[in-house]
């Protein structure tokens, strides 16, 4: 590849493709006979890490999650942590698809339907972790508002009130607008498929769309209204999660840019995470003449500018915690830097402040490999910056005869590493059945789909 | 021999730009029952068959609108009236910390109008529809573009309706059994 060229003189969809062979190169993912091997073994593998996730939930059920290293102070220990970054993984799926379609950024066609996918199967990776740190989880339904005979009701002045509201109303919408952008696709696979139960099942679920000008018009509408909703939407769902720290009086959690900050760092988790798919996926289904070197260059523009929107929120940290005055503060910071998770936040400040720095050069940015190893670095150090926030202010908050120390054990790490699992098994089942890019929407980026206006 | 009713006559196109052109001589010619099927979507063409719904932002709003007001009634009731918890005397209707499940049960009914409400108003899901009858149609799924002028409109008629469309220099005109 050549690394002087600017990335707009490269064409979004390579050429040579119709609207034919668009439609039967995408659709044959799902409906052709050869299913990669590479599919097989990562499914398997995922499929293995999952059972971790179940075996070690089954045994959470039947003991309690006194097998997690939660004590007190430290009562937020991994599940808070892996919730706070599943969730925002999940905010680039709906960045990609919204804000970038209200912006018109043509260049997200390619990636919105997987990046869509992989936004709802981090929530479902997310939403175990609360529902299982409530203790009981079958009792879980008592976060919902509901009539029933204690006669009591949730308190809404609490952000983890707030959260149940945010998340679930996000779960809900996200599948939606997955939903219906797949409609027309599934239309597709309905008539493409040679199979009787692919003609039943997809033709069921595509509910019998015909493509009809007056349906598409309306279904545009939808599409563009829905959008415009789920860009305060996704805002929303991670500044209520930070507002799940901010309300709190812990040192290091009380600050008002937290919002601002949780919402960047989450879009920037995220598109570490639609890199990271995106890249073995075009390689393993050849599919580099739609996904193209000045996709991957977008999305690293994207790593880099929420990366230095993520290292101005550490310097503020830093700031608050020394202009605040407060010993509290001062002691949190002072405890980052030397304290016995000193590690920790060094290595996050290496992975999300100086690794991504590597990005200002076009050379690695039209490199996928090097993005690959960038966006690596990302994913770890996003979950550390949740480790740091969580334990460092928990252990050591005010009175030094209430400090602790806090370790995840092998119950914590079985079931992080599981939700790994579980969140790629579901992928890999997606990228299987449903057509990962979305065909219609890469049929009107053709140059075949303009309409050539006669003289009158 | 009584033939099988029909539903419209089918005329299937290579591009997009043939089919616009074949919709608004349709119109022109006076044909109202006219439908046009794509495999993507286009606005010139919506355009070109009048095609414009205003219901659904109307639906829209109003369903972010029911949904803010049910969530910040739930939670005035569940906060004032059904339990009241009284923290150091501070008031109950605590209207602040309402703003978020408000914010968000606005988000839920906008999307559940938006989404249910397409698809009612498109008739879906109707998994029989006439114009599969026709084998090529599956086409239109993949790179074809199909006009159908109904056996419902006023000036359809069996032989001329076909001689129009024919002069429309499509790819086919089949017919469609209803």
């Amino acid at each position: 590849m050549n690394g002087d060229r600017t990335p707009q003189s490269q064409p979004l969809i390579a050429p040579g493709y119709t609207i034919g062979t668009v439609s039967d190169k995408i659709s044959s993912l799902v409906l052709g006979h050869r299913t990669p091997t590479a599919w097989f073994v990562g499914f398997g593998l995922s499929f293995v890490l999952m059972t971790l996730l179940l075996y070690a939930i089954g045994y959470l059920v039947l003991v309690g999650t006194g097998i997690w290293g939660l004590n007190v102070p430290v009562a937020w220990g991994f599940a808070i942590i892996n919730f706070v970054w599943w969730i925002g993984i999940g905010h680039a799926g709906t960045l990609i698809s919204a804000i970038l379609l209200l912006l018109r950024q043509e260049w997200r066609t390619s990636i919105n339907r997987f990046a869509e996918a992989m936004t709802l199967f981090a929530v479902a990776s997310a939403g175990i972790f609360p529902l299982l740190h409530v203790g009981r989880p079958w009792l879980a339904y008592w976060l919902l508002p509901y009539p029933n005979t204690m006669g009591v009701w949730p308190n809404f002045r609490s952000p983890l009130v707030w959260d149940v509201f945010a998340v679930s109303t996000y779960a809900t919408v996200s599948a939606l607008f997955w939903y219906v952008g797949l409609i027309p696709d599934l239309a597709t696979l309905r008539d493409r498929s040679k199979l009787k139960v692919g003609q039943i099942v997809y033709g069921i679920l595509a509910m019998g769309w015909r493509g009809s000008v007056r349906h598409w018009e309306r279904y545009e509408t939808a599409v563009l209204l829905l959008a415009g909703i789920c860009t305060p939407l996704v805002i929303s769902v991670h500044t209520v999660v930070s507002l799940d720290f901010a309300v709190a009086i812990v040192p290091g959690w009380h600050a008002t840019f937290f919002p601002p900050y949780f919402v960047a760092g989450a879009i920037y988790a995220g598109f570490a995470m639609v890199l990271t798919l995106a890249i073995p996926l075009r390689k393993a289904y050849g599919l580099e003449g739609l996904i193209t070197p000045r996709h991957l260059n977008y999305m690293g523009r994207i790593l880099l500018a929420t990366g230095l929107v993520v290292g101005y929120a550490y310097m503020m940290e830093l700031f608050f915690a020394w202009y605040s005055g407060d010993i509290y503060e001062e002691y949190m910071m002072a405890n980052r830097f030397r304290g016995p998770y000193a590690p920790f936040y060094w290595t996050l400040i290496f992975c999300n402040g100086i690794a991504i720095q590597a990005l200002w050069f076009q050379r690695v940015r039209s490199s996928a490999l090097a993005l690959f190893i960038i966006a690596m670095f990302v994913n770890v150090g996003m979950w550390l910056e949740r480790f740091v926030i969580v334990v460092t202010s928990l252990s050591r908050d005010f009175l030094p005869s209430s400090w602790g120390t806090y370790a995840g054990t092998r119950w914590d790490w079985m079931m992080f590493v599981g939700s790994i699992g579980l969140f790629l098994t579901l992928f890999f089942l997606f990228i299987r059945f449903l057509p990962m890019i979305s065909i219609f929407e890469v049929r009107t980026m053709l140059p075949e789909s303009e309409i050539e206006e006669e003289h009158r | 021999m009584r033939r099988a009713p029909v539903y419209g006559l089918l005329a299937e196109f290579a591009d997009v730009t043939s089919l616009l052109r074949a919709v608004r001589k349709a119109r022109s010619a006076g044909y109202q029952k006219v439908d046009a099927y794509t495999p993507f979507p286009s606005e010139e063409l919506a355009e070109a068959l009048g095609a414009h719904d205003r219901r659904l932002p109307l639906l829209v709003l109003l369903g972010g609108i029911a949904g803010g007001v049910a969530g910040y009634a739930l939670q005035y009731w569940t906060s004032t009236i059904a339990y009241p918890i009284n923290v150091a005397g501070r008031p109950l209707h605590s209207w602040p910390a309402f703003i978020p499940v408000t914010f968000e049960c606005t988000i839920l009914g906008a999307a559940l109008m938006a989404v249910f409400g397409m698809l009612a108003l498109n008739g879906l899901p109707k998994p029989y529809h006439p114009v599969f009858n026709v084998p090529r149609f599956a086409l239109s799924s993949r790179d074809r573009f199909f006009l159908c002028i109904k056996a419902s409109d006023p000036r359809y008629d069996g032989v001329a309706t076909r001689d129009f469309l024919q002069r429309l220099e499509p790819f086919e005109v089949s017919e469609v059994a209803s």
